[in-house]
């Protein structure tokens, strides 16, 4: 291949987005939780997906990181098709990027060091040493060096999300993707963790997926801003093209309003219908 | 139920059997991890429970073998019923009742914090990380605690049998090697194999199917104990009919 076309193919490459996600649809029983949900994102770009509890992002996010198959519909990461990959394809794609859960989901039984080493020693044959340099780097990152030694059990919760982070970004990933990043934190953590992973995707280069309902987080660290509403896309823009919507959701939704078209006042018996899908 | 349970039983043996050759078995210090947690923090408990069991066996067949003037053979009775039966079935039952409940509880909140989807994320196989160390160590460490368990459950007989039947140490020793065969302990220890594998391999399935919270993980402890309990007496019973009347 000439320098050219190589050149040619690098710079469609960088153009093309990193992730891309095509008419996804996906049903529990009767109920549409995705209906037919598209958009893309750049490479080194911060994507937040927003939208009131039960709307679908959690289940949009767990269907981009592969852990649930839609009905129809395509996923596209780093410009390979994953809904049709098998486990083994798929495992090769899981090792480039890294995922935040809403609840750390720190394994209890191992120490925070251990933790953060744990992608490092069941994926690379680096030597003890070298991970050992390499967790302390992960967790200076996040600003918790000397913690190497402690249980997840004896860390606050704020801390409990900085260590997942740094396990997430242990083995440089391309891509980051986070539940929830900041829920149950107190203004100040939720802005420590915000300012984490916005240093972290510019230092790293990582493009990031992020799934919250936290406005003053949206404002900190969206490039770009998907808003679902019952399983559809009822908004894609920028944070300052959000402010200036004029779709009453958004408005609602955005300025935390009691009233308004998203309906919080149902019976046991609609919500059984809505969970049933009737 | 039974078809997932196949399921998983199967990616463990692969995991256990295959996975060495292609660099993706369990690593050697979870194994080890897992044999001190199963076998070694058991030892003491397992002995407890098998040396008052081989007491009150020979306490029991004493008082009728007195009847009949045949006390000396007290040592036959319980050597062959501690090395073909007691042994391995009481120290697999105390390793489902105190180590497969806790792995169930153990892995089941895994489930319920996520951890385990974690794992999966994170491009680590669970069944090779958490369920294949486990069953090895189970089905390695159940014959080691049979043999240490059928020792320990002889010599209860046999401290009855010189303290309150006044036979003595030889005397009791030649009578219960001489209604020994082979035969008596390797059927003893092929059982105790199998039932280290049910018991490992029902607590990993049973924390693995937890879903929920709290209360789950607490009804998948207690259906790993139960139904290790059941298989292990299921699986006694055809093994005892296999040595029996075919091999």
């Amino acid at each position: 291949m000439s320098n050219a076309s190589q050149a040619n193919e690098s710079a469609a490459s960088k153009d093309s987005p990193h992730i891309e996600v095509k008419n996804l649809v996906r049903a529990f029983d009767d109920r549409r939780v995705l209906d037919g949900i598209s958009f893309k994102v750049k490479r080194g770009e911060t994507l937040v997906i927003l939208g009131g509890s039960g709307c679908g992002k959690s289940t949009l996010l767990r269907h981009i990181i592969g852990s649930l198959k839609p009905d129809s519909g395509e996923i596209w990461l780093m410009g390979k098709e994953i809904t049709k990959m098998g486990d083994d394809e798929f495992s090769e794609v899981r090792k480039k990027f890294g995922m935040l859960f809403q609840g750390s989901a720190l394994l209890n039984s191992i120490t925070v060091g251990e933790n953060v080493s744990l992608p490092l020693q069941e994926h690379t044959t680096l030597s003890p040493d070298i991970v050992e340099i390499m967790v302390k780097m992960k967790t200076s990152m996040v600003g918790l060096s000397g913690f190497e030694n402690l249980m997840p059990s004896q860390i606050s919760g704020g801390m409990k999300k900085r260590v997942a982070l740094a396990r997430a970004i242990a083995m440089d990933p391309e891509m980051l993707f986070c539940d929830e990043p900041t829920a149950g934190l107190d203004p100040v953590m939720t802005a420590v963790v915000d300012v984490l992973i916005n240093d972290l995707c510019k230092k790293l280069g990582m493009t990031a997926v992020v799934v919250t309902h936290d406005m003053a987080s949206v404002y900190r660290i969206a490039d770009h801003i998907v808003m679902l509403h019952k399983g559809k896309v009822i908004f894609e823009g920028t944070s300052d093209q959000i402010k200036a919507s004029k779709d009453p959701i958004v408005v609602q939704f955005i300025n935390g309003e009691a009233d308004g078209p998203i309906s919080f006042k149902q019976t046991g018996d609609d919500y059984l219908k809505t969970l049933l899908g009737e | 139920m039974l078809g997932d349970y196949m399921i998983l039983l199967g990616k463990a043996l692969r995991c256990c059997l295959v996975g060495p050759f292609r660099r993706k078995g369990p690593k050697l210090v979870h194994v080890i991890q897992q044999m001190d947690a199963i076998g070694v923090q058991s030892l003491g408990i397992v002995c407890l429970v098998v040396f008052f069991v081989g007491l009150v066996i020979a306490m029991q067949t004493a008082n009728e073998l007195l009847k009949m003037g045949t006390e000396m053979y007290v040592g036959r009775v319980v050597g062959l019923t501690m090395l073909r039966e007691l042994g391995p079935l009481i120290a697999t039952i105390v390793l489902g009742g105190r180590c497969g409940a806790a792995i169930a509880a153990e892995i089941g909140t895994m489930k319920v914090n996520e951890e385990v989807e974690a794992l999966q994320i994170m491009g680590i196989d669970p069944v090779r990380f958490l369920v294949a160390p486990r069953v090895l160590a189970f089905t390695v460490m159940a014959p080691v605690l049979a043999v240490i368990a059928d020792y320990v459950g002889i010599l209860g007989g046999f401290i009855l049998g010189i303290c309150s039947l006044h036979l003595s140490g030889w005397q009791f020793i030649t009578i219960m090697m001489s209604g020994l065969v082979v035969k008596d302990f390797v059927s003893g220890i092929i059982k105790s194999v199998v039932f280290g594998l049910l018991v490992g391999s029902i607590a990993c399935y049973f924390g693995y199917q937890t879903e929920g919270g709290a209360e789950a993980v607490g009804r998948s402890t207690t259906m790993s104990v139960v139904t290790s309990i059941v298989m292990i007496i299921v699986a006694d019973a055809v093994m005892t009919g296999i040595f029996v009347y075919i091999v």
